[in-house]
């Protein structure tokens, strides 16, 4: 086998399915982000609106201080879930195509009306517990994979190198446990 | 960032259509499926990698380059800086904690949102049990502070 033969061989193991639709997926998710901060000068992270949007629920000290941002969080998010809706209508319902996209491989598809919509079968249980350590981890640890993973490690944040190699190792050591004990989805 | 920043008529809408491009990114990498991501973490497909890569690539860029030539944000009149946060105990028993939820679920906060987004009703799941965390967190942080609070003041 030559060199470059031995590369590609190497490369389609450790990336079954392409690199494209994650590279270009990845410079959008940066491409939404720098809008943001060009237009208003904050870099955003996903995890803060669950405490800032408890805050219109809880009088909770905590919660308080991030009063003067939760409605734009919430406006961000809405944003999140319907980019992502708009790529539900157009790519996963097969309405635009592209040698550059994917189609996804696991979960359930479900058409209604056109529109196709994606269910995952990893296990409820998991979703939700998983969830509440998520609730805690991310608001204790000052971010999120987009707070710490992307804004953080744009700014080259000492702290955020740190938080990210930590839920990066601990998560894959985890995930590879559940893997182990049998449990799947 | 104070509420003030909202009274421009363009702030959010901006933050929309910023908060579009990332939705629409995260379902295009397929971030969106917690599927996806623990084939990452079990390391059977690395491409997870390229989706940070690509976001901190576009991030570095812009954060360094906006702070060289710019002034000031047009929206906010904000000073542009960059992100970031004070190394201490909490980044890494925090990031610990999180890592064990993203290794079991496979979701994250801004991907679980995008999952909603995708059609995927049962990441509401793991939404509820990101709401009851941090809830769990901030009722404990809010009790501490305020029974530090009087001690303080007795000083």
């Amino acid at each position: 086998m030559t060199a470059i033969g031995l590369v590609v061989a190497v490369l389609a193991e450790l990336f079954p399915n392409g690199i494209s639709h994650y590279a270009i997926g990845g410079l959008l998710v940066g491409v939404g982000t720098a809008v943001i901060y060009l237009g208003t000068g904050i870099p955003v992270g996903a995890s803060t609106f669950l405490e800032s949007t408890l805050s219109y629920g809880s009088s909770l000290s905590r919660f308080q201080q991030y009063r003067p941002s939760r409605d734009w969080r919430v406006v961000f998010t809405l944003g999140i879930v319907a980019g992502a809706a708009i790529y539900a209508a157009t790519f996963q319902s097969g309405l635009v195509g592209s040698s550059l996209h994917q189609p996804a491989t696991a979960g359930e598809f479900r058409e209604i009306g056109g529109f196709t919509i994606w269910l995952t079968d990893v296990q409820p249980w998991r979703l939700f517990v998983g969830g509440i350590l998520i609730g805690i981890g991310t608001r204790l640890g000052k971010g999120c994979t987009s707070g710490h993973g992307v804004c953080g490690v744009g700014s080259a944040s000492s702290a955020s190198f740190v938080g990210v190699a930590t839920f990066l190792l601990i998560a894959i050591g985890v995930a590879q446990l559940v893997q182990a004990l049998g449990v799947s989805p | 960032m104070s509420a003030e920043h909202e009274q421009h008529s363009l702030f959010l809408p901006l933050v929309f259509v910023g908060g579009l491009i990332f939705g629409f990114g995260l379902g295009f990498s397929h971030m969106a499926q917690p599927e996806v991501v623990l084939n990452f973490l079990q390391l059977s497909d690395l491409g997870l990698l390229f989706v940070m890569l690509g976001a901190a690539v576009v991030t570095g860029i812009v954060f360094f380059g906006v702070k060289q030539f710019c002034g000031r944000a047009p929206l906010t009149g904000a000073v542009y800086g960059r992100r970031l946060k004070t190394l201490d105990r909490n980044v890494v028993g925090g990031g610990g904690i999180f890592g064990v939820g993203w290794g079991l679920s496979g979701i994250c906060p801004g991907a679980a949102y995008a999952s909603l987004g995708v059609g995927n009703i049962f990441v509401l799941y793991g939404i509820a049990g990101m709401f009851v965390g941090a809830y769990v967190q901030g009722f404990w942080r809010s009790a501490r502070a305020d029974s530090r609070a009087p001690a303080t003041a007795a000083d």
